[in-house]
This record gives structure tokens, sequence and C-alpha cells, in this order.
């Protein structure tokens, strides 16, 4: 008896390998080492903006993968659209750092062999491996593009100009400053604190233990007064400037240039202690059922024409340094408004977003976790 | 043989069955809407209720199925969670009552004084709004507020001082009272419309005046209307995540925000369930009240 159903189980491991389709990326220790033909399929959750006809229909036509997009409101939609119906759905994300983390050790994303990327080594040098889409040296995922969080400010009341974040702690414009509706929102207050308070011994705005996070909320806490809304949309942002609710904020390069094409007087800066900032990844989903397309995507969206026009249509600086000679054809001066191809300094100059998770480094493990600062962030708004 | 037969003699015994068991029809009619409530509604409140007492691994982020106590304690440990809470519970009730204090004179207008044209119009006045998105209302409501918007455009052509009531929980007040009362007026227009004519008259001939008459006749038989009215009003506010969201400021969030960030943002479906068990609560407690003072006669 106990052999027969020994045998029966057997089998059906058999028939159930049998019945896994094979995934045409051939592959060996893992990571696939060639991209075999597509799938003629492709499955994106992608930031709105993302998945443009005009570098989308190329694509379909150049490799016959249909793309199918499904746009996401914010980094923790994007978390749960992937995992959701056992995270076979979708194959690859357009993830920020915020959420990158979380994909990867949550193992709902798979490493990806970045030697089938030719463009790869035409990233701006910190956006190779940086550390929110790269563990332990491995790759999940393709950087695509990125941007800083800035100061922003209207230029007709905000005088003399900004130089630092403390203009957004300060009560000199109560209840005419807006910052956004996020929990990562810490990180920004735990950068002023490195700089104006160093004895706290902040080195990473988004590794902090109970002392500087507590530091962090405090100040935030203190601000809460001065603030007049706490933004959940761009839109909400630019409504704000646009009707006078607001005269400054922290924002990002986006809503200063929709408001100064409308004429609004605004400019936004990075102050002295500099910015925090969001890196985007195109992640591959680690039930991916159409590998071959994702990778011919991220090798397409990874060219120079393409990060170009990308960059472009958002308003955001393309991973990929050969992209901004396109980008200054396409839009003169757009290369430098950007900041394309910034300099190591610059870069150093920014931190980007990352999932805050306990194990912090140096083998401590007693920093915030993400859901503390989520549950901070909800007690703070009160 | 025929071949509608069979189908007949079928039909006749089926007859015969629904005459001989009377309550047989009501359960072959009720079945479908019945099966449909207990699955859809009684089925996903009891799981909203048991998925309440789990917990959420914080790395993983993955529902732990151990019975705990624990969402409820941090609920009402927590003051900010308290004032969430009382806030909501607060502006639920002050939109209630400017909806009522609003929709009275319309409602008795409409339903005692008006001529049929006119009601007509009031009718389509008061519902036309029901036709335009929620979101387009809200969203104008913010372009009437705003530090520049049309309010204190007019306060300053009239020589008055600005108003900041934009994005303050007075701007939220003012949305909701706005947004939800026309199912204030249905009610209490049908609670007006249905006092008889002649218990007016008998009051008057037993000599009460104007005033007395309203206290002690149309204001009771009307109070059942304005109790279903209130019902609405009260349940909507509640409920409601948007109106805060983009009418609110810094301190404007609604249970219901904090259940859609618990959900949406730390993937937390058990706290953000037990949070929703409280307006669930409170509606109970609210409804059993309206039961009491005759409201549900009057829906």
């Amino acid at each position: 008896m106990m052999r027969i159903r020994r045998a029966h189980v057997l089998i059906a491991a058999v028939a159930a390998a049998l019945c896994v389709p094979a995934a045409g990326v051939s592959s060996s220790s893992g990571l696939p080492t060639k991209i075999g033909k597509g799938e003629g399929q492709l499955n994106l959750v992608a930031w709105e903006g993302y998945t443009q006809p005009q570098w989308v229909k190329p694509f379909e036509r150049k490799t016959g993968c249909r793309v199918h997009a499904k746009y996401a409101g914010s980094s923790d939609e994007m978390v749960t659209l992937m995992r959701q119906g056992g995270g076979s759905q979708y194959d690859m994300v357009s993830a920020s750092g915020d959420a990158s983390l979380r994909l990867i050790y949550g193992h709902d994303v798979q490493p990806v062999n970045v030697k089938l990327i030719p463009d790869w080594k035409n990233f701006a040098p910190a956006l190779k491996s940086p550390p929110h889409n790269t563990v332990d040296g491995v790759h999940y995922g393709v950087s695509l593009q990125w941007g800083p969080n800035t100061l922003l400010y209207n230029t007709k009341k905000v005088k003399p100009k900004p130089t630092s974040w403390s203009v957004l702690y300060s009560p000199k414009y109560k209840g005419k400053i807006t910052v956004p509706d996020n929990p990562i929102q810490i990180a920004d207050a735990a950068l002023y604190l490195s700089k104006a308070q160093p004895s706290l011994g902040i080195t990473d705005p988004y590794e902090l233990n109970q002392k500087q996070f507590d530091a962090a909320v405090n100040l935030l806490r203190r601000q809460k007064p001065l603030i007049k809304k706490y933004w959940a949309l761009a839109s909400d942002e630019i409504d704000l400037f646009k009707n006078g609710d607001a005269v400054l904020g922290a924002s990002w390069p986006y809503q200063t240039n929709t408001l100064q094409a409308d004429k609004v007087p605004v400019a936004d800066t990075i102050p002295r202690e500099g910015a925090t900032g969001w890196a985007d990844t195109w992640m591959l989903s680690a039930h991916a059922k159409h590998p071959n397309c994702a990778y011919l995507w991220m090798r397409w969206v990874s060219t120079p024409k393409v990060q170009a026009q990308q960059a472009i249509y958002f308003g955001e600086t393309p991973a990929n340094v050969k992209a901004c000679p396109i980008m200054d054809k396409l839009s003169p001066g757009s290369a430098a408004k950007y900041h394309c191809g910034a300099s190591e300094a610059y870069f150093k100059s920014i931190k980007f977003w990352k999932t805050p998770v306990a194990a912090c480094g140096n083998g401590r493990n007693d920093c915030m976790d993400y859901t503390k600062w989520q549950q901070a962030w909800t007690q703070l708004k009160g | 043989m025929q071949p509608g037969r069979p189908l007949r003699a079928a039909r006749l015994y089926l007859t015969g069955v629904f005459w001989r068991h009377r309550w047989g029809k009501g359960l072959v009619l009720l079945a479908p809407p019945l099966l449909a409530f207990a699955l859809v509604y009684l089925a996903s409140l009891a799981a909203l209720f048991v998925s309440s007492f789990w917990t959420v691994n914080p790395f993983t982020t993955e529902i732990e199925h151990h019975w705990t106590l624990d969402n409820f304690r941090t609920i009402f440990e927590s003051s900010a969670y308290r004032t969430i809470a009382l806030r909501t519970i607060g502006i639920a009730a002050a939109v209630t009552v400017t909806d009522a204090i609003l929709a009275f004179p319309l409602g008795y207008f409409m339903a005692r004084l008006a001529r049929p044209r006119t009601r007509a119009f009031l009718f389509v006045a008061v519902l036309l709004p029901l036709w335009s998105s929620y979101l387009i209302r809200v969203y104008i409501w913010r372009l009437i507020l705003d530090q520049n918007g049309v309010l204190n455009w007019t306060l300053r052509q009239l020589g008055l001082g600005p108003l900041h009531l934009a994005y303050s929980n007075w701007a939220v007040w003012i949305v909701f009272s706005y947004v939800w009362l026309p199912f204030m007026v249905l009610p209490v227009y049908g609670a007006l419309e249905r006092i008889p004519e002649s218990l007016l008259e008998a009051s008057r001939d037993l000599g009460a005046r104007g005033f007395e008459t309203f206290r002690r006749i149309v204001l009771p038989l009307a109070l059942p209307g304005v109790v279903a009215g209130s019902i609405f009003t009260f349940s909507l506010t509640l409920g409601d995540y948007v109106t805060p969201m983009l009418a609110g400021g810094s301190s404007s969030q609604f249970i219901g925000n904090v259940v859609y960030s618990s959900v949406g943002i730390s993937n937390n479906v058990p706290f953000a369930a037990a949070f929703a068990t409280i307006p669930l609560a409170v509606m109970a407690v609210y409804l059993l009240i309206a039961r009491k003072l005759g409201a549900f006669e009057a829906m």
C-alpha cells in the first residue's frame, strides 16, 4: 500500500514537472545565458507614462511581444500587484527604490543577467549596481530612470532663495508648506538631521535606529502645525502652488516644469544638505511567464533613444549616459536641465529611496523597518 | 404525443406543490437574493471580523493566522487612532445635523407649500448634483475654498478679509454637508408629505397656533424621516475617505484613510479590518436607536 502511494506521488511529481512550461531562457546556475525567442506577450506593472506608444509600438513590431501594461498609483500598489494571484500575473514591474527591496526580500522577483543587456555598461556608474536593486552582487533588474526630490518654492513669496531644508521646519512660512503624504518622507527629516544634528550619527537616512528614528519623527511632529497639506498626488501640489495655498514644499522636477509652463513663479533647488531621490528599476517577476520578452524589453528600454524619449516625456533622468546627446536633440537644453550624465559628486548628494529594513548593514539589526515607518507616519498625521 | 405534454405536466405538478406548501413559493423567490446576501454580504463581513484577530509578519508582510487582540490593543492604546475615530464620528455627526437643519425647511416647502411646477423644479435641483461625478463635486469645492478661490475673491470684493477654509476640517465638513444633502432632503420630504392635512386642521380646530401645531404635530410625525435621512448622511460620512484626502488639511485623517493606507501601503489587512469594525459597531448602535425612533417606517 505504502509503495503504491509513493509511486503515485512520484508519477504526479513527474507529471507536474512536465507540465511546467519549459522556460525558453536557457539557464545554468539559475541565470540565463542567452535570450530565446519571444513568447509573444509581456505583462507589465508600470508607472503611468512608462509605456508610451512611441517606444512600445516599435518594440512590438521588432520582437512580436505584445505589451499589456497595468498602471500602478503607488509603490505599495506595485508590490501588492506583483504578489497577487501567486505572482505570475505580471512579468515585470518598474519598481522605485522604496519598493524594490521589499520585492527582493519577499522573493517576488528573480535575479537578472545584466550581461544580456548590452547598454548596461553605458549606465551611470552609480546606477549599475545600486543598493536598491543589487543585493550581495546579485542584480535584480536594470536601472531605468531617476530624479531628485527637490525643494520647490514660490520665487515671489519666498525670499531670499532657500539654501537649506531648514525652511520647511521653521515657522516663518507657517501654513504655507506642503510635503508628500508618504512614510518615506521620514528620510527627508533624517537627512536634514544628519547635517543639523551630527551628534545623532545618522549616516544613511533609511537606516535609522530607535533614537535617530524618534528624532526624525519628533522633527516632523514639530513641523506638522506648519503644514497646509500632505499631498498625495503631484496634481495636488500643483494646485496648492497655483492657488497660493502653499509657497514652499518638497517636490519632484515634474511639478516645477508643469508650474513653470503655467507661468507660476516657482523654482526648485537642491539644498546644501543634499536631497533624497528616486530611481526606478525594471524588475523580473520570480514567476514570469514570458521571460524572453522580458529580457528583450529590458534590452530595448535601456537603449539610448528610448531612454531619452522616456526621460523627456516624464521629466526625469535616464540611467544610460549615451541618452544625453539624444535628449538635447529632442528637446534642446533638456540634458542639462535634468542633470543627464551627472557627476559622481552629484549622485553622492542624492540619497536614493530604498525600503527601510531591520537589518541595516554592519551586522546591526536594530533599524526601524518599513512597518514602523508607516505606523509612525499614520500616527504623526493623526 | 405532443412535445409540450411533459412540460405541461411538470408545471401542473409544481403548481400543486406550491399550492400545498405555501412557503415553497416564498422560498423559491427569496433563494437567489438570500444566497447572494449570505455569500457576498454576510460572509465578507464575517471574513472581515475574523481577519481582524490576525496579524501580519512585518518582514514578509504575510498574514499570520494566530488569534490575538493586538490590533484592537493598538487602536485603543494609541491616542492617534482614538483621535482619528473621534474625528470621524464627530464630523459625521456635524454633517448630519447640518444637513437636517438645511433639509427640513426645504422639504417642508416642497411638500406643503410649493406648486407642482416649483416642486418639480426643486426636485430636479436637489437630484441634479447626483448625476455628476462625486470627484468633480469635491474638486469644485476645492476651487471655491482655495486661498485665491471664488469665496475669497467674493469676500475681497466686499472688502472682507480672506477666510482660510481650504484644506482643513472645515472644508471637509462643508463638502460632506453638500455632497450628502440630497440623501437627507428626500426622506424628510417623504415624511412631511405623508402628514394628512386633516391632522393639521384638527390641531387648528382645537386651538393650537402655528408654532404649537409645528412642534406637537409636524415635528413628531416628520422625525422618523429626519432619522432615516441621518442614517444615510451619518453612515456615508463615516465610511468615506476620498473627501478627507482631497479637501482635508494636515490633520484630516478619517477611519477610511487609515484603512486605505493600512491595506495599500503596509499590506496590513488584519489591522485595517480591526479598525473597520469601529464604524460597524457605531452604525449598529445608531441603527438600534433609529429603529426606536421609527426611522424604518419612514424609509
